[in-house]
């Protein structure tokens, strides 16, 4: 085309159809498909690098080593008195008896440094275990049993092999003579690894070897049950209001910039609204779901209010004007029509709005949300804390252990993400309408 | 579907109003303050809850600042009945506390080193707090008056230091741990010039200010809040030096080695007798008046202060907490139990 202008000459220009400049413009679609082919080989590289690095930190997480000791449920230490009532039950020194059994065990260790250490090989976990034990059945008193005990953090990496036995002694946080007293357990059958069930059935706790998910897994649902509830139907109706009656005037162009800009709010700012006017004002308790989802529900509506106005929006006119000419009221159409053409796009916008709330922690500080909560939550006012809050608590402890601990927990709130899109793409598939 | 969407709205609505009441008793204790301090409350809590009939504590990390403005604003049990906190009350916050009708009853619970570390691979540093002044301040004096830090490798401030470039970690002005850093380490070291110790004599604010700059050239590094990323960039940098709290050199004894600072090494006897120089007190702070109104304060201020938890060899030292001398700590429990008021 170029040489056919400079030219200048012939009368009627016709396409140049000549080899080479075919060729150029293979040529430039090949490269054009290479550069996107490449992009998306990056982006998937990134995200493959990112949940590997995370999946490999995680393994340790999801194994736990058990120290197997004869436990002798001596009588008079648990229950002088006889009278097997539940609070003495409760109350007794049963790390006493992991004390007494462990002594057993290794009856030649009397420096109190190394005893120290060799109580310190079982979890602070373990006395509750035995309490348990105790309180299920308080027929094994008196009796000597072989109770599998969790092994300490510490005793536990090393089990795994994630503490090396050639570093020299004072950098290792496993010493020679607990090296040697775990090899006469291995030896003697009484050291296993398990799958680590309590982390997906506990909550919190300060001992890496007790520390579970599942107290922040359920604050997460009951918030964003909340957040769900809230911001659903109000954010569908505004979006019903100002897509199909809602008069064109200064108001609501006002309105609809605003619904734009609060999509863009930082969320620690939403934060800082729910101290003011939830806590402050309305005396809500603190770091309870219910404060949380309104907090993220207010950080979740104007997304929902875009997704359902532009999924409103895409329902034809067509249909509306066809409801009408049938006789049907505005609200008719709308219900019997529109919404249910537009529910799809409705649901995807919502659940990416949840997708979201549940990666929050930043407005979650302000209400109390970030916090050590031990008791797994049972309600929408109790104290709880949510899955990014634990990960970044995970993240901050000094021991060792919990690091693992934290990359399982990424893990598990991913997979949650992974649920909750698959979710968005099923109802998609399921509602979707073709006209 | 509007039916539907009401009835979910009713349903919001009527949840609304039960958690209004649930605000107005409550039966767990609250806790709030700094994230130092965090680690060992936590550990409290949860001995407290698993060995007592009472819920466990709630325990929010909020830093030691922000916890005592929750904790001052007011007596109810919409405030939290106690606070941690990395460094003593403020006579300022005493104030707040004062007018707001709070009781305090202040508990030392023991000390908290601050180290400054590299990886074992690196070579090994012995400091002064000169040293760590002349390495980390923005301005230092030469030849009797201030210049921007010219100071670019170790071996620039003493030949007897490594021929390597300044590169230290360190947390950002939120910290509690740069606080206790900054007052402890850098204005020990500015107090060893002459012109500098004059000037905090006469004029205290701007001592501070020269005190309490640190450089921005490149040389000091804002790491973040979080101590375990330090040390993971320790790990990658074997020319870098870090600043954290003692427990995560303790953890990472294999990865990182803690420098000596005026010839002290820092370990957990060292801190432990006073003899290291950058160890700061941690404390906590109870509202006299929600003893007895929400159960198990006094259990909890009880399972604190007993040698199981904070003794020589209690959990707590399991955790990282440097004890207090043992005279100390039984006559700050007796003056905890007996909830003697804090007077400033």
């Amino acid at each position: 085309m170029t040489e056919a202008v400079a030219d200048a000459a012939p009368a009627i220009r016709r396409p140049d159809l000549s080899e080479a400049r075919l060729s150029r413009r293979y040529a430039a679609e090949r490269r054009f498909r290479l550069w996107g082919q490449l992009a998306i080989l990056a982006a998937v590289a990134m995200l493959g690098l990112l949940v590997f690095s995370i999946a490999v930190k995680a393994i340790p997480a999801f194994t736990q080593s058990y120290i197997a000791l004869d436990i002798v449920f001596d009588g008079d230490k648990i229950d002088p008195a006889g009278t097997r009532e539940r609070n003495t039950l409760r109350r007794a020194d049963y790390d006493g008896l992991i004390k007494d059994a462990l002594k057993a065990q290794f009856p030649d260790v009397s420096d109190r440094r190394e005893r120290r250490a060799l109580y310190g090989m079982i979890s602070s976990g373990g006395g509750l275990q035995l309490a348990d034990m105790v309180l299920e059945d308080n027929t094994v008193i008196g009796s000597s049993q072989r109770v599998w005990l969790t092994a300490s953090d510490d005793i536990d990496s090393f089990i795994k092999g994630l503490i090396p036995r050639d570093v020299p002694e004072d950098e290792r946080r496993v010493k020679d003579i607990e090296i040697g007293w775990v090899d006469t357990l291995e030896a003697s059958g009484a050291v296993e690894t398990r799958f680590n069930t309590p982390f997906f059935t506990s909550g919190d706790s300060r001992e890496p070897e007790l520390a579970g998910i599942w107290g922040a897994a359920v604050g997460s649902f009951f918030t964003l049950l909340v957040t769900l509830l809230i911001s659903f139907p109000i954010g569908v109706l505004s979006a019903a209001y100002l897509e199909e009656f809602a008069p064109k005037n200064k108001l609501t162009d006002l309105i609809e910039v605003n619904i734009n800009n609060l999509a863009a709010v930082p969320s620690i700012v939403f934060g800082l609204l729910g101290l003011a006017v939830f806590l402050n004002f309305f005396g809500l308790p603190r770091s309870a779901p219910l404060v949380g989802g309104m907090v993220l529900a207010l950080m979740t509506l104007p997304t929902i209010i875009i997704a359902s106005r532009a999924a409103l929006k895409a329902v034809p006119p067509s249909i509306r004007e066809a409801a009408l000419g049938m006789g049907a009221s505005k609200v008719q159409v709308l219900t019997h029509h529109v919404l249910p053409l537009a529910m799809p796009g409705i649901l995807t916008g919502t659940i990416i709005g949840m997708a979201q709330a549940l990666g929050e922690t930043a407005p979650l500080l302000m209400i109390g949300m970030v916090a050590f909560i031990v008791d797994i939550p049972g309600g929408i006012t109790d104290p709880a804390t949510v899955l990014p809050v634990q990960i970044y608590i995970w993240a901050d402890s000094p021991e060792r252990a919990f690091v693992a601990k934290t990359s399982a927990a990424i893990l598990v709130l991913l997979a949650f993400l992974v649920l909750m899109n698959a979710l968005a793409v099923v109802m998609r598939k399921r509602f979707e309408r073709r006209w | 579907m509007i039916r539907k969407t009401l009835s979910i709205a009713a349903i919001a609505a009527l949840a609304t109003v039960a958690g209004q009441s649930a605000a107005e008793a409550r039966d767990q204790i609250r806790i709030v303050g700094s994230s130092t301090v965090f680690p060992f409350s936590t550990a409290v809590a949860e001995q407290f809850g698993k060995s007592t009939d009472f819920k466990t504590p709630v325990v929010e990390s909020t830093g030691s600042g922000g916890g005592m403005k929750l904790f001052c604003s007011g007596v109810g049990v919409e405030h939290p009945d106690i606070t941690n906190a990395s460094r003593r009350i403020k006579s300022s916050e005493f104030e707040t506390c004062a007018k707001n009708g709070v009781t305090i009853v202040e508990v030392k619970i023991g000390f908290d080193g601050i180290v400054l570390a590299n990886a074992k691979g690196g070579p090994d540093i012995a400091l002064t707090k000169q040293q760590v002044f002349q390495a980390l301040a923005k301005e230092v004096p030469m030849d009797g008056k201030m210049v921007p830090n010219p100071y670019k490798k170790w071996s620039d401030i003493d030949s007897s230091l490594p021929d390597t470039k300044i590169e230290v970690l360190g947390p950002p002005p939120t910290s509690g741990t740069r606080d206790a850093f900054v007052e402890l380490a850098m204005e020990g070291g500015a107090k060893t010039y002459d012109d500098l110790k004059a000037l905090r004599k006469s004029d205290k604010k701007a001592f501070k200010a020269v005190a309490h700059s640190m450089r921005e050239d490149g040389h000091f590094i804002e790491a973040g809040e979080n101590d375990n990323l330090i040390v993971q960039k320790l790990e990658a940098n074997p020319n870098a030096v870090g600043i954290f709290g003692f427990s995560f050199l303790d953890q990472n004894a294999d990865k990182i080695k803690g420098a000596n600072v005026g010839g002290v090494e820092p370990t957990f006897e060292n801190i432990a007798g006073g003899d290291y120089g950058i160890s700061r007190s941690l404390y906590f702070y109870v509202k006299k008046e929600h003893v007895g109104v929400v159960p198990g304060i006094s259990d909890f201020v009880g399972e604190f202060t007993s040698d199981k938890a904070w003794g020589d060899e209690g959990y707590l030292v399991d955790k990282g907490l440097i004890p207090l001398p043992t005279n100390d700590r039984s006559a700050i429990r007796q003056s905890a139990l007996g909830l003697q008021p804090l007077t400033m």
